[in-house]
């Protein structure tokens, strides 16, 4: 925790600097120099704990904890023919440590692969032009850890009705990642040193349609397709079959999801909100699930409000999961994953908002401190906890 | 019930279901969006919630259809 709010405010300090140069604008001029809109620090520290772990075939500890700082700056730009230019630069960083990736080596106590960093940056650019209610983005962005590579890039079209109450938006990304092929020790031919790879590729296609419904009331719909293929198992995956041999995780080299969700926001009264979500999931795996979330911010004062919330979630199993020990050789495909197998989950929690008028703790620009604690709990004896702090500038 | 007529009564409720809410629209003028315009009315996810999601995507079979990470990235420990 101490880590967190140290980063954070460090963060803040560094940005406070930067905020303090941006002049308000109070009239309806729109400058037409790229200047800085609003800046956002998210930081997170997320630890879990179960006695399922793949890495050991689903046995053995769970335990990782995590702690991700993102830094997200906004610019904005207005052309002369009032086309609106938006730069979105984005920079994340993660360190985790896994109590399950250090079993990859089974002797070890404090691994190699005990603790990783990942960085995550991204650009994106989005034209909009107001008058036609139409935006165009372009987006790429860039995983990297020890083991895993990711570069993604997007594009989306946007378009509004008529009468500006409803949008349909189209995205579409890709993501071409690469990873180094990490045995379980025991299972690494003698002597070899490095470490293969292999490739495995995401595509996305995404509708949307957003319509306000009245003035309390707006709905989104909302339709992806993923399609997967290369290597989709994790080779420090193990699996013990009946007879007591030991494998790397198998599973078919494309995977095709489809999710559909549909949200909801309703101001009810003057103080109370109702932000709803369900989706509905499905996947050539043999996995469907439900989701449902609802979070009611309550407005305390016009500068302050909580939001209790709660989801739940439920998933059938894979076809190709199987507990410890239970695998056969007879087996085309297996993993011994508890992500994949069934359960259901709840995750509950409370979010904490103060937004005061001439800014937070008298600062001018500090437009935001947001505080964020969720506890989850799995079927499967999984539970972990998470706590998130976001400070925005504008 | 089997699980192929459970989805077509999900999908026939959700259809039904959208019909009536478009059906209901009234036009909404821009001086009339107060609350809809409201930061907590927002229909993506907040900047806040971002790493909720990615754990969720790591730790639950499903993922997609909510903004979130939907590839790259490992997240596999």
């Amino acid at each position: 925790m101490k880590r967190i709010f140290i980063s954070g405010f460090a963060l803040l300090a560094l940005f406070q600097l930067k905020a303090q140069n941006v002049a308000k604008d109070t009239t309806n001029y729109e400058s037409r120099k790229l200047k800085v809109e609003e800046v956002n620090l998210v930081s997170s520290y997320y630890t879990q704990d179960g006695n399922n772990s793949a890495v050991t075939g689903g046995i053995g500890s769970e335990h990782l904890t995590d702690i991700a700082n993102t830094i997200d700056v906004k610019l904005v730009k207005y052309g002369q023919t009032g086309i609106r230019h938006t730069f979105d630069v984005e920079a994340g960083i993660d360190h985790y440590t896994s109590a399950s990736s250090d079993m990859i080596d089974l002797s070890a106590n404090s691994s190699a692969s005990s603790s990783d960093i990942r960085f995550y940056p991204s650009l994106s650019y989005l034209r909009e032009n107001i008058d036609k209610g139409r935006s165009l983005g372009i987006g790429v962005s860039s995983s990297s850890e020890f083991d895993y590579q990711s570069f993604g890039a997007n594009l989306s079209f946007s378009q509004k009705t008529k009468d500006r109450n409803g949008e349909f938006t189209a995205k579409f990304q890709t993501f071409i990642d690469q990873l180094k092929l990490i045995e379980p020790i025991e299972l690494r031919t003698y002597g070899s040193e490095g470490y293969g790879t292999a490739g495995r590729n995401t595509f996305v296609g995404t509708l949307s349609y957003s319509q306000i419904i009245n003035k309390e009331l707006q709905i989104m719909l909302v339709g992806d397709i993923i399609s997967q293929s290369g290597y989709l198992s994790l080779p420090f995956h193990r699996v013990y079959f009946a007879d007591g041999s030991v494998h790397q995780e198998k599973m078919p080299d494309t995977r095709l999801k489809i999710p559909l969700g549909i949200r909801a926001s309703y101001f009810l009264g003057d103080n109370l909100i109702l932000r709803a979500y369900y989706r509905y999931y499905t996947d050539d795996w043999g996995i469907n699930s439900h989701t449902a979330d609802l979070e009611i911010p309550v407005k305390l004062t016009q500068a302050f409000s909580l939001s209790p919330f709660y989801r739940y979630y439920t998933q059938s199993g894979t076809k190709y999961f199987k507990p410890y020990g239970e695998h056969t050789s007879a087996d085309e495909f297996y993993t011994s994953n508890y992500d994949l197998s069934k359960f259901n989950s709840g995750f509950f929690g409370m979010g904490m908002k103060l937004t005061p008028p001439e800014g937070v703790f008298g600062v001018k620009h500090w437009n935001t401190l947001e505080l964020r604690y969720g506890h989850y709990t799995r079927t499967t004896n999984m539970v972990s906890d998470i706590v998130s702090l976001n400070i925005k500038f504008r | 019930m089997k699980k192929t007529n459970q989805k077509r009564l999900l999908l026939a409720c959700g259809i039904v279901l959208s019909t009536m809410l478009f059906a209901s629209c009234s036009p909404v003028k821009e001086y009339q969006k107060g609350k809809i315009n409201d930061s907590e009315m927002v229909l993506s996810n907040r900047k806040i919630e971002k790493t909720e999601l990615s754990f969720q995507s790591y730790r639950e079979g499903a993922s997609g259809a909510n903004s979130g990470k939907s590839g790259g990235g490992c997240g596999c420990n």
